[in-house]
């Protein structure tokens, strides 16, 4: 069952990793491989060594423990989580995209406008707003055409509406380019719909599998507290019906109904359906 | 034509500013300056020791230069002491041991303002064999190094991450400074290199929208300054070092004029 490009290989798998600095472990005994066209994403609180993770993913950090192995030749693209250039460098965003690697001019505009920043690209980095900026440096990550992308809090400075697109975005690009994803993220319901798996990170793995799994367990549950239950809410709520595609909409229980209401019962959680519909905007169901 | 002093401090100081401008842009993007300075003053260390130990001086200096770099970097790596005591200490006690060497080497005679502020009557044909050669090798590994330097500028982690070696560039960058201290030390002095590497990329800053064309333009700055000021050290006879930094700072206070900024945002709205 072994095709050329073996798309089941790892790009890169931690097993056991972990960084030891100033007599303490910032994160260690991390298990996880990222195979093409996966998005995995890590969560945890401030602290957790969620980004320290990261790092040893990219190379950029060597385990003091266990051990990292990076597919051979294996091209990464790195958004990192701060990033801030010296007023005294003139770059413009054109220029900003070159700065790892000779990258043709038809790659640049194409990454930019695959980014919604195609206009921007002679501007200097200096002039640009926060999410303006993020999405640059996303576009410049993904004109390399990796094998994988590393996104340490891509959407930091992004307005909500800014986030559900940035997520939106990333995922397209994993369809697009089938380039395995490594996402950082403090915020599960955003995240959750474009996940294929979940690495839920307190110095150590607490819990991992598919978002439905670690939304779930006890673990997740106490890492993240009154929130987490917000997050399984309107994570039921996703997926406790499904949209037919005559309009009508097959419930959990198997029953099958015009409409859906949240006040037929059928759905286990209390909150406003406005509310709810916002949140399923950012899951992408599609739901409105 | 080389058998005139004068014209051999002109090339000497062209070559030397074609080299520094570019250089100091790495400087000035980096914020080291301070750590430049610190290196410039060791080369008076490197001049005793070169002394000392019948050292070609050029050699002594680059020596002492890169060698207090890498223990600048492996005690900022330790973290005992912020960096600023750090530059502060080695700045000035390499300047002070460097002073007591030479001092207390009673038998050689030595022109101990010529080598702090610089003396255009020292060059000689061998120095600007020195200046020449040397300034394509530093501007070749320049452009070579270009890329990762740039990409670790901007982020030592992607440019890590995305297979590029920042931390070899760097001590490569801190090699060069280092061979620039040695060359420009006879035309410039000692205690004024800094400003050779950093006035220029500063005054570039605002005509340039990238990185290469700040380099380029603080390239032809230092070289108007370098022209200017052995002029005017030869006209009113004074040490061409700090001549040739007023006239950078001169260029320098011109480029931040109004009529400047006007002129230069006209141009690039149309």
């Amino acid at each position: 069952m072994l095709d050329a490009s073996r798309p089941s290989e790892p790009l890169v798998s931690l097993s056991g990793a972990g960084i030891f600095r100033n007599g303490r472990w910032l994160v260690r005994g991390v298990d996880l491989s990222i195979r093409p066209g996966e998005i995995v994403t890590l969560i945890g609180p401030n602290g957790s060594g969620k980004s320290t993770t990261a790092r040893m993913a990219t190379g950029i950090l060597k385990p003091d423990a266990g051990s990292v192995e990076q597919r051979t030749a294996l091209r990464v693209g790195y958004v990192p989580q701060r990033l801030a250039i010296d007023r005294s460098l003139p770059l413009s965003v054109g220029r900003l995209m070159r700065l790892t690697g000779p990258t043709q001019r038809d790659r640049i505009v194409t990454s930019l406008t695959a980014a919604g920043v195609a206009h921007l690209e002679n501007a200097q980095v200096h002039d640009l707003s926060g999410g303006e900026f993020q999405r640059v440096l996303l576009a410049r990550a993904i004109a390399q055409e990796p094998d994988l992308l590393v996104l340490d809090e891509p959407v930091q400075g992004v307005d909500f509406n800014g986030e559900v697109a940035m997520y939106e975005l990333i995922g397209a690009i994993r369809d697009r380019v089938g380039c395995g994803v490594l996402l950082i993220s403090h915020d599960l319901h955003v995240v959750m719909a474009a996940t294929d798996t979940v690495i839920c990170l307190n110095g150590h793995v607490c819990c991992s599998g598919t978002p439905e799994n670690v939304a779930a367990s006890e673990e997740y549950r106490s890492l993240f507290g009154a929130r987490a239950a917000e997050a399984v809410a309107f994570y039921r709520h996703q997926h406790d019906h499904t949209h037919l595609p005559d309009g009508r909409v097959k419930h959990a229980d198997g029953s099958i109904t015009e409409h859906c209401h949240p006040e037929d019962g059928r759905h286990d959680h209390d909150h406003g359906h406005d509310h709810a519909t916002t949140r399923e905007r950012a899951g992408g169901s599609g739901h409105a | 034509m080389l058998d005139d002093f004068f014209t051999r401090a002109l090339l000497a100081g062209i070559g030397v500013a074609a080299v520094a401008g570019p250089l100091g842009c790495f400087i000035v993007w980096r914020r080291m300056a301070y750590f430049g300075d610190t290196m410039s003053h060791s080369a008076l260390l490197g001049v005793a020791v070169s002394l000392l130990l019948s050292l070609n001086i050029v050699i002594g200096v680059f020596a002492v230069a890169a060698l207090v770099s890498v223990a600048l970097v492996v005690l900022q790596r330790r973290r005992a002491l912020s960096s600023d005591s750090l530059l502060g200490i080695l700045s000035h006690s390499t300047l002070a041991l460097g002073l007591v060497m030479v001092a207390a080497m009673s038998w050689v005679r030595i022109d101990l303002m010529g080598l702090l502020f610089g003396d255009i009557l020292a060059v000689s044909k061998l120095d600007l064999v020195v200046v020449y050669g040397g300034g394509v090798l530093v501007l070749g590994a320049l452009i070579y190094l270009w890329r990762p330097l740039l990409a670790g500028t901007v982020s030592e982690e992607v440019a890590e991450a995305e297979g590029l070696s920042p931390q070899v560039s760097q001590f490569a960058f801190m090699l060069l400074m280092a061979a620039v201290i040695a060359i420009a030390m006879r035309i410039v002095g000692v205690l004024l290199i800094t400003s050779l590497l950093i006035i220029p990329a500063a005054t570039a800053r605002r005509f340039a929208a990238t990185p290469e064309q700040m380099a380029v333009i603080a390239g032809g700055v230092g070289i108007l300054a370098a022209v200017g000021g052995l002029f005017g050290s030869l006209n009113y006879d004074t040490p061409s070092g700090p001549s040739i930094v007023v006239a950078a700072l001169v260029i320098f206070l011109i480029s931040l004029a109004p009529f400047g900024s006007r002129a230069l945002k006209g141009g690039q709205k149309t």
